[in-house]
């Protein structure tokens, strides 16, 4: 009985992990969400254009999840499926219930 | 301790079914508790159109009525059309694509006692102060302000049956992406596996949303919460865009394994392949992403202006492509065909034919202006019940003929098949038909009764004349079970001359499957081991033909069965009647259910 | 534990064949928490909806104090970390610092929850139940769920310390604790969203 060798050899690649980050790594990047945690805090106090503000913390918010994502979820590491099949939840997420904002004119003024 | 964990191993009785793991006895499970709800909803349909006969009818009280029309909405979807997919999908599909079983097992178990527990949740609603009576769409506030028990116990039954549901989804998909057999790649894969991929995945997205719908309505009912509350500056609106945001996905659930089976039944019986496969597939794929985008056609006189009625009604528009595509490859599938006119192949013909009218009605929704008129009213009942019992069930119905010797191990009689087909066809008809005129001339949907003079008279008679058909018909189904069971097992592994892997397998197939894994080189590749043609396309059976498959797994190992799913089902109907009971009840449930979790993970492995 | 009681075939070398090459039940896990951001994303987006349509108060600037939820957010983070480590160490079959890591997780996500009880007491005292108003409903049935997640995940690696005593989770078999690292960052992540958008973005009501 026959064995596709490329599954075989994905199995083999995906038991080792193509590339296993060391744990300082991983502090760096708990570090960075930190950083960017007191950042948000401290945005979130300031006096500034409102839209501004909400860029803002929008950016760091987007930011502080693709890390944890990538690299403690270890989709930057691992195969692209699982990345996919995490970003189509996301996406329908983001466009239906958007969709739904949009209807009831959350976005507007 | 490991005494008590020991792993039941019953092969036969009772017991052996309340702790199987086998996917195809929890398919055979799953198919006589669907033909069971079919029957209980029929009766309420029953109920339904003797109340409408006439005009001013008294057979049941107003308040009745709405429990009834609810109970007959949330029974066909949630406890016909869902587990008769969901059967086929067990039983069929990790023999379809050479695998022993699910990826999970026991989870599969679960799935199927929790969908029992939610089915029992609903229906002793009628023994303990009257069943849901909101519509199966739940619409606030009235759902909010309904008095009574009946309405709680839709939000949580519909929770316990979604969760089933999204478990079994979640098995079902990643068998079908890890547990192929070596050289079935995607697209060699029936039609049918990628038709139950799809309702997988469309199952995986939308159950959630109504989760957060009916966690809202429940809490709306039970805490006090505020989400549908207009008074309060919530809008009861949300709820109809969390529902249809599932419930639009929902239809497509319903729909697509039908779809598949149509797919699988075509091409056998017209002996060739089936026309167009890779298109029948991607517009399988396409359906089930559009799908999440017409949801608001649902909405269209609920308010929402012109920009997002004008912008549902183009992407309704759009979906009735792809499906139109696959009638077109079916019709291709049947041209020029070899064709045996075997009840299978009836009623996916029959499924073909009332899908369309119903299908086409569909277009006519998709017309906003058009729907104004139609929403709210027969017309719309006359649209689903073309799709969900002339297409699904129909459908369903096919395919029980056609993979019930494999299943049983007798066939269905040919000649009782034919009779009932020719009844339900034309009671479905006559049921159903009616309903567009009075749809179109104002009937409302969902009201106790009518005045005379309305003009309405002669099509509500038609229709109840066309249900009573339609029971006697499955009154014939019904005695046709009876008197095959009665007979002894005869079925060879290959009745029909199939194409696919499970006619390769004895009929039934041995509880391992498959005694060596298959190794696949082609799409068919059953059909292709039996036949080669020559260079005008004429078929030639192969001499020798394929090697039947060897009886001898003794050295399979199986998982072995296990009481826990059962156990962990029982704590999770405990917490939801607790919701309603009290706190006492809920922490009672989550104590069981914590201690099935701990005895399902600590359990002895299969191998031991 | 019976690491995917997956019916998984084994090639020649006794490694699990799949048609993927990937496990199994990373592939089940990931498509469950595909699912479930479907479930939040609900749930946040009706707190979206509802914001500053409270008729009554109290509203957010009267009860949020950011500066004692900016540390919840630093725990739960902190609780990733600690995770991440924990999976390294049994990979590494470091049994012990495994079982240091992994409790030291379950500890800051016990500190995040008594962090969240102690807020939504505080809440309720200033006068905000789930049942008085748009954002009471839309905030603790919000936090309550993410918080009923949280819950499960303490338990979960609490059992995975135990399953390792007894020798079900090791070096050679750990793939349950990877499981539970994903279930735990999503639900850090989920957080990080939470904390940004019910917290942070300030209502632009016209409410104090």
């Amino acid at each position: 009985m026959s064995t596709p060798s490329d599954a075989q050899a994905d199995v083999h690649e995906d038991l080792h992990e193509r590339r296993h980050p060391q744990p300082w790594e991983y502090v760096k990047i708990a570090l960075i969400l930190a950083v960017l945690t007191a950042a948000e805090v401290a945005v979130s106090y300031m006096d500034v254009n409102h839209a501004l503000q909400i860029a803002a913390l929008l950016g760091m918010m987007v930011i502080k999840f693709v890390l944890v994502v990538l690299w403690y979820m270890h989709v930057r590491f691992d195969n692209p499926a699982y990345g996919r099949v995490f970003t189509l939840g996301i996406t329908l997420a983001v466009v239906v219930y958007g969709v739904v904002l949009l209807c009831f004119g959350v976005f507007q003024k | 301790m490991s005494g008590m964990l020991k792993r039941p191993s019953a092969t036969r009785g009772w017991w052996s079914w309340a702790t199987t793991v086998d996917h195809k006895k929890i398919g055979i499970m799953y198919l006589f508790s669907a033909i069971f709800f079919f029957g209980v909803g029929g009766i309420e349909a029953m109920f339904i159109r003797m109340q409408l006969a006439g005009p001013n009818g008294h057979v049941v009280s107003e308040a009745v009525y709405n429990q009834i029309f609810t109970m007959h909405g949330l029974t066909m979807v949630f406890l016909v059309v869902m587990p008769l997919g969901a059967a086929f999908a067990n039983y069929l599909m990790p023999l379809m694509v050479g695998a022993r079983d699910v990826a999970f097992p026991r989870l599969n178990a679960l799935g199927f006692w929790a969908f029992i527990g939610g089915g029992i949740l609903m229906y002793s609603s009628f023994l303990l102060g009257g069943a849901p009576d909101g519509g199966w769409f739940g619409y606030p506030p009235n759902s909010v302000v309904s008095p009574g028990n009946g309405m709680t116990f839709y939000c949580l039954g519909l929770m316990v049956l979604g969760t089933a549901s999204l478990i079994s989804a979640i098995n079902l998909a990643t068998t079908i992406i890890n547990l192929r057999a070596p050289g079935m790649t995607l697209m060699r894969m029936p039609v049918f596996v990628w038709m139950t991929l799809v309702t997988q995945f469309l199952l995986i997205f939308s159950l959630p949303i109504i989760t957060v719908a009916l966690v809202e309505l429940l809490f709306d009912r039970r805490f006090g919460t505020l989400f549908f509350d207009p008074g309060a500056g919530g809008d009861p609106i949300l709820w109809q865009h969390l529902f249809w945001l599932f419930g639009h996905p929902e239809v497509y659930i319903l729909i697509l394994p039908a779809f598949g089976i149509v797919s699988e039944v075509l091409p056998v019986f017209a002996r060739k392949p089936l026309y167009g496969r890779p298109f029948v597939i991607f517009s399988g794929i396409a359906i089930g992403f559009m799908g999440f985008g017409v949801w608001a056609h649902h909405m269209f006189t609920a308010g929402l202006g012109p920009v997002a009625n004008s912008a549902f009604g183009i992407t309704t528009m759009l979906i009735a492509i792809p499906t139109g595509v696959k009638i077109f490859n079916w019709l291709g599938t049947l041209w020029k065909g070899d064709i045996t006119f075997d009840t299978p192949l009836l009623y996916c013909v029959g499924f073909i034919a009332l899908f369309i009218v119903g299908g086409l009605s569909g277009v006519m929704h998709a017309v906003v202006p058009s729907d104004y008129q139609q929403s709210d009213t027969y017309f719309v009942v006359a649209h689903f019940h073309y799709v969900l019992f002339g297409g699904a069930l129909l459908g369903f119905i096919g395919g029980i003929y056609y993979w019930f010797p494999k299943m049983f191990g007798r066939m269905l009689s040919e000649k009782l098949g034919k009779v009932q087909f020719w009844i339900m066809f034309v009671g479905m008809n006559l049921t159903f038909f009616p309903m567009h005129m009075l749809g179109l001339q104002g009937m409302p949907r969902r009201i106790y009764t009518y005045a005379r003079g309305m003009g309405w008279d002669l099509y509500n008679l038609m229709a109840t004349v066309g249900a009573f058909m339609l029971a006697v018909g499955s009154l014939v189904f019904l005695w046709n079970l009876i008197v095959t069971f009665r007979k002894a097992r005869s079925a060879v592994a290959d009745p029909w001359d199939g194409r696919t892997l499970e006619w390769t397998m004895s009929s039934p197939p041995p509880g391992y499957n498959f005694a060596e894994l298959p190794v696949v080189h082609s799409e068919d590749s059953f059909w292709h081991e039996k036949y080669s043609e020559t260079r005008d396309g004429k078929l030639v059976r192969r001499e020798p033909g394929p090697e039947p498959q060897s009886d001898d797994g003794s050295k399979v190992h199986m998982p072995s069965p296990s009481f826990w799913p059962l156990f962990v089902a029982g704590g999770v109907a405990i917490v939801a009647y607790g919701v309603i009971y009290g706190w006492p009840m809920v922490f009672f449930g989550a104590v069981v259910f914590a201690f099935g979790a701990f005895g399902w993970v600590l359990e002895p492995s299969s191998e031991e | 534990m019976e690491a995917g009681t997956a019916i998984e075939r084994k090639d020649d070398h006794g490694a699990h064949y799949t048609s993927t090459g990937l496990p199994t039940v990373k592939v089940a896990m990931w498509i469950f928490l595909a699912s479930e951001t479907l479930l939040f994303g609900g749930l946040i987006s009706t707190y979206l909806l509802y914001r500053g349509r409270s008729v009554v108060g109290p509203y957010p600037k009267d009860v949020f104090d950011i500066p004692y939820t900016s540390v919840s957010a630093f725990v739960l983070l902190a609780s990733s970390l600690t995770m991440v480590l924990a999976l390294g160490a049994i990979q590494r079959g470091e049994d012990h610092r495994f079982r240091i890591w992994i409790m030291a997780t379950a500890l800051l996500g016990l500190t995040f929850i008594s962090g969240q009880i102690y807020e939504f007491t505080s809440f309720f005292h200033e006068g905000l139940a789930i049942d008085t108003n748009l954002f009471g409903s839309t905030f603790f049935t919000l936090t309550g769920f993410h918080g009923a997640h949280v819950t499960v995940g303490i338990l979960m690696l609490m059992s995975l310390a135990s399953l390792n005593s007894q020798g079900r989770v090791t070096k050679d078999n750990p793939i349950a604790v990877e499981m539970v690292g994903l279930y735990w960052h999503f639900v850090d992540i989920v957080w990080i969203i939470i904390f940004t958008v019910v917290y942070l973005i300030p209502t632009g009501s016209p409410h104090p």
